[in-house]
């Protein structure tokens, strides 16, 4: 086998790459496509399918039963079809209020960092809505995009060694609310009551990648 | 019911995980060398994807309140039954209150257990594994743990006397190039092929790190976070590779120079520490 770089490349600008025997990574180049076709995927899963997971610009198809080279085709094709503009505008996914204690040990912080009141950075994290890009860091973490350019401030210097479940953050251009406990260096903005992560419910995860997320001021 | 006399080294109940999940950030976990497992539940009449028990660097005590027939794989122990022998690859009847005694391998890493009925534990996400990155389901094996042992009844009769072991282990493990081979110099992939990697001691489920030939980058910048699969090269700016195993992360965001030919994938789970190995394209 020759193996000359870019042999995991797509071979003729077709936006599919071999991520091994059984992995096929579709390049997306964007966070929305990425979730168009994801939702294609899921609705209408190829046969022999494991696994779909979408990225910030891409969405990875796992399927050991499948045949690699018609469900490449099917892949490039489902990818140019989500890449087309949508006729309807693009079907919103479901949208979540997420209710937040805004109480956090790193309000004030934030505050400083990004020159606003901590009434100020509760105006913009409940503003606008968010959008789930991706999941990853632990089961049910989702990174909440479209944050308000204001609160995009660095992860801390040295990360907690243990963050309680429900803790609402941001970092960088992202919020998240923390789905159990863990380690983690983002910067605490409050708490919210409402569980994100639950084991025995189908699905586990309530911020599924496409969900709107909008945050909501409450009193603890 | 299996009472945990000592673990050995890390000892996990283990089945064939929770594939599915990624997209919520769970990973996928399961037995690390997956034909193992599915060998030993196989020699003692289970489904093959019943949960077993995967010992690394062996070294356990298993002390089985009720007779069970058991069934070891993998990594190639020296086991003792009362003061007997029992071997590997086949299946032998362990009388209730015998102690299973599991010696350290001469090579290799993971020896599985299986035990007529599987380990009946209650699954989380379909799935009775230990997740070590993620802390789904049950918490790795200690002393004094006692392990439930699900119902034989309805099972197929045991069959097989005993299986083939394993050959040696193949020390050359191919890969296929990609996805990410092109945020690499052109000899990078050359040099991932040239000369044997050296299995570090930071290695665990999540995957094996190498010491080795320093893969260099072409592209600076950050790749945005891609979903990752077992098995795959994952290179961080150090340019020491790490091979994925069961409990990688489903998101990463470094780049993937290669992936593990699905069928070296088992042998890339019995390397240990100090183990050489090379690649091949």
């Amino acid at each position: 086998m020759s193996g000359g770089p870019g042999a995991g490349a797509p071979p003729d600008g077709a936006p599919v790459r071999a991520a091994g025997e059984h992995g096929l990574l579709v390049e997306t180049g964007s966070l929305e496509v990425s979730h168009r076709l994801d939702a294609l995927l899921r609705t209408d899963r190829p046969a022999g399918v494991t696994e779909i997971v979408p990225g910030p610009a891409t969405v990875l198809v796992v399927a050991p039963g499948a045949e690699p080279g018609p469900l490449r085709s099917r892949l490039a094709a489902a990818a140019r079809a989500a890449r087309a503009p949508d006729p309807d505008g693009a079907a919103p996914g479901r949208l979540v209020t997420v209710p937040v204690v805004y109480d956090g040990a790193d309000l004030d912080e934030v505050a400083a960092l990004s020159g606003l009141t901590a009434g100020e950075v509760v105006e913009r994290h409940t503003g606008r809505e968010l959008v789930v890009g991706w999941l990853g860091f632990a089961p049910g973490f989702a990174y909440l995009t479209g944050l308000d350019p204001a609160l995009h401030v660095p992860r801390l210097a040295t990360p907690r060694t243990s963050v309680p479940a429900g803790a609402v953050a941001v970092a960088g251009p992202y919020s998240a609310v923390y789905p159990s406990a863990s380690p983690g260096g983002w910067r605490l903005l409050g708490r919210s009551p409402m569980p994100v992560w639950d084991v025995a419910a189908d699905p586990p995860a309530v911020l599924t990648p496409g969900t709107r997320v909008r945050f909501r001021a409450v009193t603890g | 019911m299996i009472e945990v006399v000592a673990p050995g080294p890390y000892a996990t109940v283990q089945d064939l995980g929770r594939p599915g999940y990624g997209h919520l950030g769970v990973p996928r976990s399961g037995a690390a060398d997956v034909p193992s497992l599915r060998l030993a539940n196989r020699l003692v009449g289970n489904p093959e994807g019943a949960a077993g028990i995967e010992l690394t660097f062996g070294g356990a005590v298993l002390r089985f309140r009720d007779g069970a027939w058991a069934a070891l794989t993998g990594a190639a122990c020296p086991v003792v039954l009362r003061g007997a022998s029992a071997g590997m690859y086949a299946p032998f009847w362990v009388p209730a209150g015998g102690e299973l005694r599991v010696g350290a391998p001469m090579t290799g890493l993971r020896t599985y257990v299986a035990v007529r009925g599987g380990v009946d534990v209650p699954p989380v996400l379909g799935s009775r594994s230990a997740d070590s990155l993620s802390g789904l389901g049950p918490d790795p094996l200690a002393p004094g743990l006692v392990l439930p042992v699900g119902p034989s009844a309805g099972l197929p009769p045991i069959v097989v006397d005993a299986a083939p072991p394993p050959g040696d282990a193949p020390g050359v493990l191919r890969i296929l190039p990609g996805p990410r081979d092109d945020w690499f110099t052109p000899g990078a992939l050359a040099a991932l092929c040239a000369e044997p990697y050296e299995v570090s001691q930071d290695s665990n489920r999540v995957g094996v790190r190498l010491l080795g030939i320093p893969l260099e980058r072409a592209r600076s910048g950050e790749l945005p976070s891609e979903g990752m699969v077992a098995g795959a090269l994952q290179v961080p700016p150090d340019g020491r590779p790490i091979v994925f195993l069961a409990d990688h992360p489903p998101t990463g965001g470094y780049p993937v120079i290669a992936v593990l030919a699905s069928g070296d994938l088992a042998a890339a789970a019995q390397l240990r520490p100090g183990d050489r190995v090379r690649f091949r394209l």
